[in-house]
């Protein structure tokens, strides 16, 4: 479905890209939309309030992360939530506890996100599709059960009380602005990473591993190898998002290592676009700004998610901006 | 702050327009609106014990509590959590930084508890714990600007064990949920059905979720103990409980102690699975005749539910702060909630559905608890006529001392 545009699109289009942005791989329609989503990021918290933002950035990088792994090496993770969830809770124990300022806290979830990545990625690697996804369910929830008993984590209450603390140990967090600047920073870094990622010729070698395993084992590659890289890249992203939700709402909870936040991630992914740059963010905030702002209209909450899904899978087959981009013929 | 400002300058504003000493005064107090949140589970495994319901008995409270004849202006607005940690932390944030919200009231979920009340904490409003049940709330988490209403595990493993043992379930057996919560009502229901003079013959565990319990309903028929308590919550109470039923168990003489239930959930099992279930609440609406008055005002608003002891604690709470703000002038409450709180535990509290009780320095509302035990289908007369009163903890016994909290309130 979606993998037809991206291959069938002819590598010439990146070369018309805009001056500059070049170097980061996008072609002009990603350049173009790059650049409103940095605008977005500069004006957004002028009008939307700063802490809906900071998780819908969370979650976005968490999405892409995810879009890492399904949409360019086409393994479907239904284990996500463990790297998220393990990744805000060891961000939060080490800024409460071990008293770590924030940037350290969040690559301590970074680092967790990756061992578990390490862990889990070395048993699952080994089988694909349905498998896959049943052994990194089963894992996920694994470090659930874990989390429900350890006493670290706070079991049901989760941890709390959070502090935001200094970045760097000098700029104060706790004011929700500059905190802002802060997780929209990190979401940066973590998009450019993973487009970078994606638009190397390491990424070409996934690519090739996802359209045909076999025949890019025949040419010399060792995909195995290839898949388990870019499996804990995914989890360290994953962990990096968790670790950064955690210190934004100062709490890390089990809703966040929950089987549902798996399911979660997948649906934030499908319903932006798989494979494609910017879908994945699309679809989180689509998710995050119906679970806020539907909020008030209390138990129709469900119902009415459930509806816009309905003519999301009806309406937009490939995804939001993966049908946007089939209208422009462009790839985004 | 910036409301402080902005009613002092409209106060200025008038003032000047108008030179009537006594005016301006006035002009304030009616232009003070307050707004309360209702933040809870609309749509999910708590709607029926929190949910719609709550939201009715806040209005119901504001309109009893007459504040309206007094110039102040009162608002209700509502928020499903969907039990996320991190939608209620920023519902809760929003509310009070966009929307001028004052007070948050209910909040079930325990993680969605602690994270509201820290919120509220840093931004000096009120917030009164309706349904959550941790006591990490006047424990180490407790809070100047919190007030835990109903009940809390502490209450709930106090009445029934001690009670329970007092009717003569004096040898008891825990199928247990295999977490902290789970464990922690096992430990403190083992303390008081021992101090009460009972014995514990064993327990099994069970993990988080399961659907078939039937292996450890077995293993606590075997272990002949009168009682079978069961230390777990939700859809784990609910499976067990419809499990033992079918099992036969409390028709051949044991009882079944639940830890944690609310009258909604004995509607929604049936009589016929729950007859004969023991259970705590601190509020039963065809208790007293002021309960009775209660249930009679705030029904015809509630959609064929029937108010349990979460909802009579959104009442009472909205009740009595509005007590409080009349009392000290709502200005002065939408100024601090930290202050409204201590004038709340300041006053001696008395509604319909508690009848006379006070607060506690860290935050906890004291009330007796009592101990229903689930009427047979042919003792029930009419709709909801389901429990019959075995036995009371008074407010004196039934809550966890002070000194036993480590509230840091306390100390200083």
């Amino acid at each position: 479905m979606a993998a037809d545009s991206i291959t069938a699109t002819p590598e010439t289009s990146r070369v018309r890209g805009l001056p500059g942005l070049q170097a980061l791989g996008f072609n002009r329609a990603q350049s173009i939309a790059f650049l409103l989503l940095l605008a977005f990021l500069a004006i957004g918290p002028f009008f939307l309030y700063p802490v809906f933002l900071m998780k819908l950035l969370c979650f976005a990088l968490f999405a892409c992360a995810f879009n890492l792994l399904i949409g360019y090496v086409g393994l479907l993770s239904f284990g996500h939530a463990m790297f998220f969830g393990m990744g805000g809770y060891l961000a939060a124990h080490s800024a409460k506890v071990w008293g770590f300022t924030p940037e350290l806290a969040i690559l301590t979830g970074g680092a967790m996100g990756a061992l578990l990545g390490v862990i889990s990625g070395w048993l699952a690697i080994r089988r694909q599709g349905i498998y896959f996804a049943m052994i990194t369910l089963a894992l996920a929830q694994m470090v659930y059960f874990l989390c429900l008993q350890m006493r670290f984590t706070g079991g049901e209450d989760g941890i709390q009380g959070v502090p935001r603390g200094r970045l760097f140990g000098v700029f104060d967090l706790s004011a929700d602005l500059s905190m802002y600047w802060l997780v929209a920073a990190v979401f940066l870094i973590g998009f450019l990473l993973i487009n970078r990622v994606i638009h190397s010729p390491f990424g070409q070698v996934l690519t090739a591993i996802r359209e045909n395993e076999p025949r890019a084992i025949s040419l010399g590659y060792r995909a195995d190898d290839y898949k388990m890289l870019a499996f804990v890249l995914s989890a360290t992203l994953a962990g990096v998002a968790g670790g950064t939700k955690a210190l934004v709402f100062g709490i890390a909870t089990l809703t966040d290592v929950y089987w549902a936040m798996s399911g979660e991630v997948v649906l934030m992914t499908l319903l932006g676009g798989l494979g494609t740059v910017f879908g994945p963010a699309v679809g989180a905030a689509v998710i995050v700004t119906m679970q806020n702002y539907l909020a008030e209209f209390g138990a129709w909450v469900t119902v009415i998610q459930g509806g816009i899904f309905v003519i999301c899978v009806v309406a937009f087959r490939a995804g939001i901006v993966g049908e946007i981009a089939r209208w422009l013929r462009v790839r985004l | 702050m910036s409301q402080d400002r902005r009613t002092l300058l409209k106060t200025a504003a008038v003032a000047s327009a108008v030179p009537v000493v006594g005016l301006p005064a006035r002009a304030r107090a009616q232009s003070t609106t307050l707004k309360i949140g209702v933040l809870n589970d609309q749509s999910g495994v708590y709607r029926e014990i929190s949910g719609p319901t709550s939201t009715a008995c806040v209005r119901q409270a504001i309109v009893d509590s007459g504040i309206a004849a007094k110039g102040v202006n009162v608002e209700v607005v509502q928020a499903d959590h969907q039990n996320k940690p991190d939608v209620g932390a920023t519902i809760a944030r929003q509310w009070i930084d966009r929307d001028g919200v004052d007070v948050i009231v209910d909040v079930p979920n325990s993680a969605v508890a602690l994270a509201v009340n820290g919120i509220v904490r840093e931004k000096n409003k009120a917030y009164f714990n309706s349904t959550g049940g941790t006591t990490e709330l006047t424990g180490g988490q407790c809070s100047p600007n919190t007030i835990h209403w109903t009940y809390d595990t502490y209450m709930l493993a106090k009445s029934t064990g001690g009670a329970m043992v007092k009717t003569g379930g004096d040898s008891w057996f825990f199928i247990t949920a295999d977490y902290a919560f789970g464990h922690d009502l096992e430990r403190n229901t083992t303390k008081f059905v021992q101090e009460a003079g009972g014995k514990v013959l064993g327990s099994v565990k069970h993990p988080l979720q399961s659907t078939d319990f039937s292996s450890y309903l077995l293993q606590a028929q075997q272990s002949r103990a009168k009682v079978i308590g069961l230390a777990n919550a939700g859809t784990d109470t609910i499976n067990s409980v419809k499990q033992a039923a079918e099992f036969g168990v409390t028709r051949r003489g044991t009882k079944i102690a639940v830890l944690l239930m609310f009258i909604n959930d004995v509607h929604s099992l049936g009589l016929n699975a729950a007859q004969g279930l023991v259970c705590t609440e601190s509020f039963y609406w065809d208790l007293n005749d002021r309960t009775r008055a209660f249930t009679k005002r705030v029904l015809p608003s509630l959609g064929g539910n029937y108010p349990a002891m979460s909802h009579a604690g959104c009442y009472a709470s909205v009740l009595h702060y509005l007590k409080a703000v009349a009392d000290m002038g709502a200005a002065a409450a939408k100024a601090s909630g930290a202050d409204a709180v201590a004038r709340m535990k300041a006053m001696p509290t008395d509604d319909d559905c508690f009848g006379q009780g006070s607060i506690r320095a860290d935050g906890r509302k004291l009330h007796p608890a009592f101990l229903f035990e689930v009427k047979t289908p042919a003792e029930s007369k009419g709709p909801w006529d389901y429990y019959k009163l075995l036995q009371t903890t008074s407010a004196e016994d039934a809550w966890r001392p002070l000194s036993e909290g480590g509230c840091s309130l306390i100390r200083t």
